[in-house]
């Protein structure tokens, strides 16, 4: 790997798509918009781990693992969260979640 | 004698059985209810011979159940008292069965009131024979709540409903006390079985103030039930309203079963009463006043029923204030030839009614034209019930007045005397405006004939007893009378006394030439002596304010503590219940805020968490390393 890039780069980079990913989920209304944001965060999360690992215990796998995890974990969510999309699509022909309000106390 | 608990297992049998195959037998189902009694009478006269041949009785009992160290062993006894008691139990509702044969003809709850009638007096045989309180105490209960149902039986009419409420809350505030008093004794005994309780008694006899006074409380607490079940003042007001069951269930609760309980108790639990002069005294004097005071109401009735009932309570009231003059033998007796004679008068009261089909004497008269049998048999029990020789009353009557007249309180004497006079005078009213005079309402009148066999027959087999059950007892007892029901030496029987005998029938034919004066013969008339006693006649019909008292007393009394209760549960108890729910609807009207629907809102909170959580942690840990 590339020993001469130093730990940081990578941090700065988690970090950059972390906000990206949650400036786009905060600001967004369209739904499917929203699910890409979030996807963003997890991967820069995933980014983060397995930087970390490699870095601070290069014997060790444990980051990597959680990655993967995390990738699995993504990729259901992603699943649930379109498949409730478009029901939500076909039911009522709108993806703007400020106009879906059913759980208004 | 060993099989004298079968006695109530045969009407307990033909109660399961109407219960159970009434409804298809219809009118034939009464028949299952006499052929239990006359087992049962047939049983009780087997077992009534024995008792006479042997005096010392029998007992049986075996260990029921076993809770820690205490063993409660139940069973029955069968004594002279309890045999003959067992007998006139039985024939007199042997009697009540056959009458009701025919007086309940095409009711329409003809089964329910078959099966009743066999309970209860399975009930009272069952009570008669207890040897312990447990007992005592289900046989009692079951009786209260036929006597309910029995007094209810027309339960259409709402004054029935009434009635029935009446017997019942009255009597258990009684039983209340009675219940008190026995688990009173209970604490002091360890023990249910009465046997138990009077060695317990008797073995500390004398033992000092203290023991007087547990034993005075323990026995007023008894007494308490007695007064509930056999009606005396106060608790007296249900029996003249139970009069509006069928007449065989009046002659059923008033002479065989149910009030002759109240004074059996007392004489069952009279080893207790012993011990305590004050309880003795309460019991007398209540007793006596009660046998005045109801023989005073009763002489202003117009329902024939209801100069029967408060009779009853007068000759209740006698047998009490004996027992507290410690005339036990006397009361005993008195208890078992009123069992003949006030059968025989409530079901001659019932022949009379199903004949003319009104309560009301004033539209009775010249019955006896029409009703022979009925009216002979009438004026028996009449005769027997004033006390006049050679009836079967006189004997008990006399052994009554006899004990008064060797008690402390000569004034007990005098106050049975006068009672004497009252109940003849009474009895004579009734009779006469019943079955003498002319018809007042001629209509009914045309209409009366006697009923069939089943409605003269018990009749006439009642008169026997109720004119011979007097003279003829030392020869059925084979030992006189105060030998045969004895509860021990000192409370024996007294030599007859002519004193006693003179002024008792003195009073009774004194009272008997007042009634024939005043409604026989018309020499004074009613609306002459109405006029000159204005105020004691209304105090009379007005029946001494007790029912006015009770009404103003318990039932205003209870609206008022009705009412504060409202108004706690109103104010405290709702106020609570609401206060929490205003709280709670106050706190969601809060945090619904927060549920805007808005998929923004809860992402910006989730994440306004996660950084709160991030730093928090950061706090804790101290910072990045």
């Amino acid at each position: 790997m590339g020993a001469g890039i130093p730990l940081s780069y990578y941090l700065v980079l988690g970090t950059l798509l972390f906000s990206i990913g949650l400036w786009g989920a905060l600001t967004r209304t369209n739904a499917i918009r929203i699910l890409m944001c979030i996807e963003l965060m997890l991967n820069a999360v995933n980014l983060n781990l397995v930087a970390l690992n490699r870095y601070l215990d290069p014997g060790s796998v444990q980051g990597q693992i959680f990655g993967l995890f995390i990738i699995a974990i993504a990729a259901a969510e992603a699943a649930v969260g379109i498949g409730i999309v478009l029901m939500v699509v076909r039911r009522r022909g709108e993806v703007d979640i400020n106009k879906i309000r059913l759980m208004r106390g | 004698m060993e099989s004298a608990w079968l006695i109530p297992v045969f009407p307990l049998m033909a109660f399961v059985l109407t219960v159970f195959f009434g409804r298809r037998l219809g009118e034939r189902a009464g028949w299952i209810g006499v052929a239990g009694m006359l087992a049962a009478t047939a049983l009780a006269a087997a077992v009534f011979r024995d008792a006479v041949a042997s005096p010392e009785g029998y007992a049986s009992s075996f260990p029921w159940l076993q809770i820690g160290d205490f063993e409660l062993r139940v069973g029955f006894r069968v004594d002279n008292l309890e045999a003959a008691l067992l007998i006139m139990v039985s024939f007199v509702s042997l009697m009540v069965h056959v009458f009701s044969l025919g007086y309940m003809h095409g009711d329409a709850r003809y089964n329910r009131y078959f099966a009743l009638i066999s309970l209860f007096t399975a009930a009272m045989l069952g009570l008669v024979i207890s040897d312990n309180a447990l007992f005592w105490l289900l046989w009692w209960e079951i009786m209260g709540a036929c006597s309910y149902l029995l007094i209810g039986h027309w339960f259409e009419e709402r004054e029935n409903q009434a009635a029935a409420y009446k017997a019942f809350i009255t009597t258990r505030i009684g039983d209340v006390l009675m219940m008190a008093g026995f688990w009173y004794m209970f604490k002091l005994t360890g023990s249910l079985r009465f046997e138990d309780w009077q060695a317990w008694v008797q073995h500390n006899a004398g033992a000092g103030m203290d023991f007087t006074r547990a034993m005075t409380v323990a026995a007023l607490l008894i007494f308490g039930g007695a007064v509930g079940k056999s009606a005396q003042a106060p608790l007296h007001v249900w029996l003249p309203d139970a009069m509006a069951g069928p007449t065989p269930v009046s002659a059923l609760i008033h002479a065989a079963t149910m009030v002759a309980a109240g004074v059996f108790l007392i004489a069952r639990t009279y080893f207790i009463f012993e011990q305590s002069t004050t309880a003795l005294a309460v019991v007398a004097f209540l007793g006596a006043f009660t046998a005045f005071l109801a023989a005073t109401i009763a002489v202003v009735q117009s329902d024939i029923k209801k100069v029967l009932a408060y009779s009853t309570v007068s000759q209740l009231g006698y047998m009490v204030m004996a027992l507290g003059v410690g005339g036990y033998t006397a009361a005993m007796f008195h208890l078992w030839t009123h069992g003949f004679f006030k059968a025989l008068l409530f079901l001659g009261s019932g022949a009379v009614i199903h004949a003319v089909h009104t309560q009301n004497m004033h539209e009775m008269g010249g019955l006896a034209r029409k009703l022979k049998v009925t009216a002979a048999t009438f004026a028996i029990g009449m005769l027997a019930l004033s006390g006049i020789w050679p009836f079967s009353g006189f004997y008990s009557k006399d052994e009554i007045l006899l004990a008064a007249y060797h008690s402390q309180y000569p004034a007990l004497f005098w106050a049975g005397a006068v009672t004497a006079g009252l109940t003849a005078f009474y009895m004579t009213r009734a009779l006469i405006l019943t079955f003498f005079g002319r018809p007042r309402d001629p209509e009914r009148y045309e209409h009366a004939h006697e009923g069939g066999p089943e409605l003269t027959w018990p009749l006439i087999l009642l008169a026997i007893p109720a004119f011979a059950a007097g003279f003829l007892a030392p020869t059925l007892f084979k030992a006189p009378v105060h030998e045969f029901i004895t509860f021990g030496e000192h409370v024996g029987g007294h030599e007859p006394e002519s004193l006693v005998v003179l002024v008792g029938t003195l009073f009774a034919v004194g009272g008997i030439l007042a009634g024939i004066v005043v409604y026989g013969l018309g020499w004074i008339s009613t609306r002459t002596l109405r006029a000159a006693l204005e105020m004691p006649y209304y105090v009379l019909r007005e029946k001494w304010f007790f029912d006015w008292a009770y009404e103003r007393v318990v039932l205003g009394g209870s609206m008022l503590l009705a009412r504060v209760v409202a108004g706690i549960d109103r104010l405290v108890v709702d106020g609570l219940v609401n206060g929490v729910a205003r709280v709670v609807v106050w706190l969601g009207d809060v945090t619904r805020r927060w549920s805007t629907g808005l998929v923004h809102t809860y992402m910006l909170t989730l994440f306004a968490g996660v950084v709160a959580l991030a730093l928090l942690i950061l706090q804790v840990t101290g910072g990045l390393r």
